[in-house]
């Protein structure tokens, strides 16, 4: 059993736009690249029939229909939520899962991890993956080893994902502050919280889709005169007489 | 609380950033290859690089994946037992150059047609084309025929430009934005980042695709059209925006061919117009008199009559103002009701006539006439291959420029926005070369535009020229050529046979082919003495794909990270609307095994020819490789494969060559742009500011100021060949086809009917996958390692479909049995899969049991090559009866339930390996 810090002066998570995301799987090689370096995140059967590897992101598609209208499709990115109430950390037999008291990341000490999995199955939202070479348990690390970076360029102290996503529908920063980007994004779009009622508290926010489909007046086309009534040459003097 | 270790925040990252440029699909991003120890440890996009800013794609991210694939050929081969026995030996690279020449030697010296040299996805045509206008052969094409040539050409011959990534959207300023049927691999990171733009400030995304899934997806409003009727919707919203007199009355006039007179009656009926120095001309609004079409101050009038022939303006007008267009004709047939038709033009107008937009910025046009602003219409569409790979594809493509254009949308603010070395009109294209002498050069490229039945590529006894019989009456406008017919046609006879087949990176045995068993089938078909019906075929490629058991020779390519490469401005360059751009590829890391960059080759096997262009006077080789190539070529004087760096390092565009300039390449990041001035940037084709840029930065040698085509005369001239006006005379048995298809104003015509299967088939590529690249990738085949057939709502209740199963798809052409999903956001007439996941046994290093190799399935089994036979005994390909573009999306299909399997149907032979089978991962 592990503790957890009973509040952080950082909140650092993502806020991940389902209006915006068009489930191009970009962050998911973008993070499991950068993370395939160092230990690595393994893979089993690469050129198999049954190939399986470690991932820290993974982007579903769920389809949704609406009670009105044509059916829809979410791409929705899973990852680790960071959850201020992360069950993966007080499960944690080893203290291996903590919870970063400065920025509130939550991260596995590979060195103190046995691979018991119990983690993974606390863990509501599936983010956890256990790397078969490695008997480790892996999760997303927000890129800890980049957003403090100093051997990368400002710009790039970002998680992978955020710097690889081709829509810009992943934002990266501080919940904690509100003034922060991700925490003005999700106020002004309704950003939720993955499944609240667990009393997980996650951290990471998703921004709603916007409402589609919208039912359209065709208004502005009101003709400008019955061209049945006064043929095509009434037509062409009207319209040619607006120049 | 546990005391947390302390972790390492800063870890160095690599050793070295090598900067190149991306080769995991057509996009061209730039990369940072990060280098630790001397090999490849991390890719991710350049920030500084004007495609992708930065950002990179699920295959881009997983390039590293690439360059140690098990599935990589290693040396030479050549083949020792039957053709798809897969009874290869090794051999070294002068063997293998030196029997290449042997066979195509002695074709130079007396037949150069016999050799018929076909490019796939690679991006070198300028060399690649040149090469074969050296060579002498007719038979030079790449895919783009098989692609979506109906998008190049459709925009080309009315705009002077083309979809695709031959231009834009205005990102920062388009208010709303129509995307019609596009394929989510192509130009992808380009549109991911503009949709992102949009997204984040909450303008409106229009998805036009049978299917939802992607782009369409995050789109605010979908329209599931059927597919094919495109068009049919397109000139339906021209005719309520007609209707309501919500054109762009003085776009039109000034920028358009509207005001042309077309001619009312006589041997010339249906032709511009002219005056007596060959000129058209307009009718002057402040006059009533004849003026010339590109006077300054003039005022084109698009309602004149003269001497009894009307505008171009009051033909487009009259025909989209018919019934037949009204939106209630068309909703049943496009599957989209009428009121929402209606209400999708509202929009149009409303965004692009009461939001317009205005850009402080002077300009002066051609005619000499000063502008203080340019006002733009913030209105976008951008369109692939969902309209183009259609028998109906080329009309398609541009009914909905005409769409743009009467909106007054093209090359202004807020609307689509060509990048150099587009706009360029047809006029400024080459014809197509096709005529070839025994050790003689082509007096010119291979691919052009043609003009009228004058320019087509017909043998004096009016018989193909062409192997793939590109530009004649059967495709007149076959800009790219037919390179899915090359194999057919070759295996015919017809219109004549070939000797070797020389194939670079196009999987014709597999998912390149329509038809693909047939396919296998006369690749491995012997005459009755024996011999092979296609005696010889040469292919390279770098992996081991199913093409590669069908060839005698087999060239290995390297990686996209061990090669030079050069993104010309002479073939598919990387501009952006405000600046034109090339790049480069080099060698960021020395191949590891026996195999030649293709391009080093070709330029090798040039010389061994000897090849004009490719060796000197004592007959030495003239290029050393193909990075001496793309630095020391000249195609025109001062002008080269690169823009940037030329004579002392500072002349752009224009320059001699210089030494230094692959280095400069190197350390600006692998590309270069040449800036648009601001007051050349919108307006292009009209704009004097831009006409002189171009000039001086190589892309034209003269200002090429144009109108834009509606009323097209190269479509008329063929048309009047079917009516029997004119001086030549169409076959007969095409007259008919030639006078409904040959329209010089967009038209719809509906693909041959099918009515015994209902459903429409469809294939579309994921954005994580290019083609067949993707199944050695060890991570992304985790993510698409299977495909399913997705039926809609309709489909699957009424069959009672349930989860695991599979169903029989039937065609005309045949059968596959596959497994099924659901997918209710899908047009419910169509059912679809992605393209190219299944893989044959024993190809691409992958296990036998493989999901690719099992479940995975391609629709192409179902789709003929030719259109139904009907009797006369003619071979009709199955393309766009315009410009020969491969009708993949005509497909149709019926499907019944067969309940669960194991595995898909049909099942071929495992293909012998010609590497061994992965196991580990790098």
């Amino acid at each position: 059993m592990t503790t957890l810090p009973a509040t952080t002066p950082k909140k650092l998570g993502l806020a991940i736009d389902l209006d915006t995301c068009v489930g191009c799987q970009a962050c998911v090689t973008a993070c499991k690249g950068w993370n395939d370096q160092g230990a690595g995140l393994s893979d089993q059967d690469p050129y198999g029939a049954d190939p399986s590897g470690t991932f820290l992101n993974r982007v579903h598609s769920y389809s949704v229909q609406p009670i009105e209208g044509a059916s829809q499709i979410v791409n929705f990115p899973r990852s680790c939520l960071h959850c201020d109430d992360a069950p993966c950390v007080t499960v944690c037999p080893t203290g291996a899962s903590y919870k970063r008291a400065e920025d509130g990341i939550v991260l596995v000490n590979a060195d103190d991890c046995m691979g018991c999995g119990l983690c993974a199955w606390a863990c509501p939202y599936g983010a956890r993956e256990l790397d078969a070479d490695q008997g480790v348990m892996k999760k997303c690390t927000l890129c800890v080893d980049r957003i403090y970076n100093e051997n990368l360029p400002e710009e790039d102290r970002e998680p992978a994902c955020v710097r690889g996503c081709p829509t810009g529908a992943r934002h990266f920063g501080d919940f904690a502050d509100p003034e922060s980007k991700v925490s003005k994004l999700s106020a002004e779009r309704g950003g939720f919280a993955l499944m609240p009622d667990l009393g997980t508290r996650p951290v990471n926010r998703y921004l709603p889709p916007r409402k589609k489909d919208m039912r359209l007046e065709a208004s502005v086309l009101a003709p400008l005169l019955d061209i049945k009534a006064t043929g095509f040459a009434g037509w062409l003097d009207r319209v040619l007489g607006k120049i | 609380m546990t005391v947390q270790p302390k972790i390492d925040l800063s870890p160095k990252v690599s050793d070295e950033v090598r900067r190149t440029t991306c080769y995991m699909c057509a996009c061209r991003c730039g990369i940072n290859v990060h280098m630790t120890s001397g090999k490849v440890s991390y890719i991710e996009g350049n920030r500084d690089h004007p495609i992708n800013k930065g950002v990179l794609c699920a295959k881009g991210a997983s390039g590293i994946m690439q360059v140690t694939a098990p599935s990589r050929l290693r040396a030479p081969l050549r083949r020792v037992g039957p053709r798809g026995s897969g009874a290869f030996e090794e051999i070294s690279w002068d063997e293998a150059l030196e029997l290449a020449v042997s066979w195509m030697k002695p074709l130079r010296e007396t037949a150069p047609e016999k050799l018929a040299f076909f490019t796939g996805r690679d991006q070198s045509q300028s060399l690649t084309g040149w090469w074969a206008q050296a060579f002498g052969t007719p038979n030079y094409a790449a895919h783009g025929g098989f692609c979506s040539v109906n998008m190049a050409a459709g925009g080309i011959y009315t705009i002077g430009g083309a979809f695709w990534e031959f231009g834009q959207p205005d990102w920062e300023r388009t208010k709303m934005f129509v995307l019609f049927g596009v394929a989510e691999d192509h130009d992808s990171n380009p549109i991911k980042i503009g949709l992102g733009k949009l997204k984040a400030r909450g303008a409106k995304v229009v998805g036009v695709n049978p299917i939802r899934t992607g782009y369409n997806a995050v789109a605010d409003d979908w329209y599931g059209i059927t597919p094919g009727t495109d068009g049919l919707l397109i000139l339906s919203l021209i005719h309520c925006l007609l209707q309501a007199g919500k054109v762009d009355l003085e776009y039109l006039a000034q920028f358009t061919n509207s005001a042309f007179l077309v001619i009312e009656e006589g041997p010339q009926k249906g032709l511009i117009l002219k005056n007596a120095e060959s000129q058209p001309f307009v009718i002057d609004r402040r006059t009533g008199q004849p003026a010339a079409w590109d006077g300054k101050g003039v005022q084109p009038d698009l309602g004149a009559t003269f001497q009894g022939n009307r505008t171009v303006f009051q033909h487009l007008a009259e025909r989209y103002l018919a019934d037949d267009y009204a939106p209630e004709a068309v909703a049943v047939r496009c599957g989209i009701p009428a009121a929402r038709i209606r209400g999708l033009a509202a929009q149009l107008a409303d965004v692009a006539f009461n939001q317009a937009i205005e850009i402080d910025q002077p300009w002066t046009d051609f005619r000499g006439n000063a502008h203080s602003k340019m006002t733009g219409r913030p209105v976008s569409f951008h369109a692939m291959r969902g309209i183009s790979a259609h028998a109906n594809g080329f009309q398609t493509a541009r009914a909905l420029h005409l769409l743009q254009i009467v909106l007054g949308s093209v090359e202004v603010p807020g609307g689509y926005r060509l990048k150099p070395p587009y706009p360029k009109p047809v006029e400024a294209h080459p014809t197509p070369h096709f005529v070839s002498a025994p050790g003689k050069a082509l007096s010119g490229p291979h691919l052009g535009y043609v003009r009228g039945p004058e320019h087509l590529a017909l043998l004096p006894d009016g018989s193909p020229a062409r192997i793939d019989k590109a530009f004649t009456w059967e495709n007149p406008l076959s800009a790219h050529g037919l390179m899915h017919m090359l194999i057919p046609n070759a295996h015919a006879g017809d219109p004549y046979k070939i000797d070797t087949l020389f194939l670079y990176m196009a999987n014709m045995a597999w998912n390149s082919s329509m038809n693909s068993a047939s396919v296998m089938e006369m690749l491995t078909d012997k005459t009755e003495d024996g011999d092979y019906v296609i005696p010889r075929i040469i292919y390279s490629d770098a992996y081991a794909s199913e093409m590669v058991a069908y060839a005698d020779l087999i060239l290995p390519d390297t990686t996209y990270l061990e090669r030079h490469d050069c993104i010309s401005l002479l073939d598919r360059p990387i501009s952006e609307p405000d600046a034109a751009g090339d790049s480069i590829r080099w060698p960021v890391v020395e191949p590891d095994r026996d195999v030649r960059p293709f391009q080093t080759v070709l330029l090798d096997l040039g010389a061994r020819l000897g090849l004009a262009p490719m060796v000197n006077a004592d007959g030495s080789p003239k290029f050393k490789d193909y990075a001496d190539y793309i630095v020391n070529h000249i195609r025109r004087p001062g002008v080269g494969p690169l823009i940037g760096f030329r004579g002392d390092g500072s002349d752009e565009g224009r320059g001699d060559a210089n030494p230094e300039q692959m280095q400069r390449y190197i350390e600006n990041g692998g590309f270069y742009q040449a800036h648009i001035p601001t007051e050349a940037r919108f307006y292009k084709p009209w704009n004097a500011a831009y006409q002189d840029w171009a000039v001086a930065t190589s892309i034209y040698e003269t200002p090429q100021p144009y109108l834009f085509t509606l009323w097209s005369e190269p479509l008329r001239r063929f048309q009047m060949a079917g009516e029997g006006l004119g001086a030549y005379a169409a076959p007969e048995h095409l007259r008919e086809r030639l006078k409904v298809t040959m329209d010089p104003l967009p038209v719809w015509y509906e693909p041959e009917a099918e009515p015994e299967y209902p459903l429409h088939a469809l294939t579309q590529r994921p954005m994580d996958m290019y083609h067949s690249w993707g199944s050695q990738n060890a991570w992304l085949r985790q993510i698409r390692g299977k495909n399913f057939l997705y039926l809609p709502t309709k489909v699957w209740q009424a069959q009672g479909f349930q989860d695991g199963d599979y169903a029989r798809v039937t065609s005309r052409n045949g059968a596959i049995v596959v497994p099924v999903a659901h997918m209710a956001a899908l047009n419910e007439n169509t059912i679809w899969t992605w393209n190219a996941i299944g893989k044959r046994k024993g190809a691409w290093a992958l296990d036998e049991g493989a999901s690719e190799a099992t479940e995975g399935f391609l629709l192409n089994h179902l789709i003929s090559e030719l259109l139904p036979d009907k009797g006369d005994g003619r071979r009709r390909s199955n393309s766009d009866p315009v410009t020969g573009q491969a009708a993949w999306f005509d497909l149709r299909v019926k499907v019944e339930r067969v309940g669960p399997r194991a595995a898909s149907e049909p099942v071929f032979g495992a293909l012998p390996r010609v590497v061994p089978k992965g196991e580990e991962r790098a």
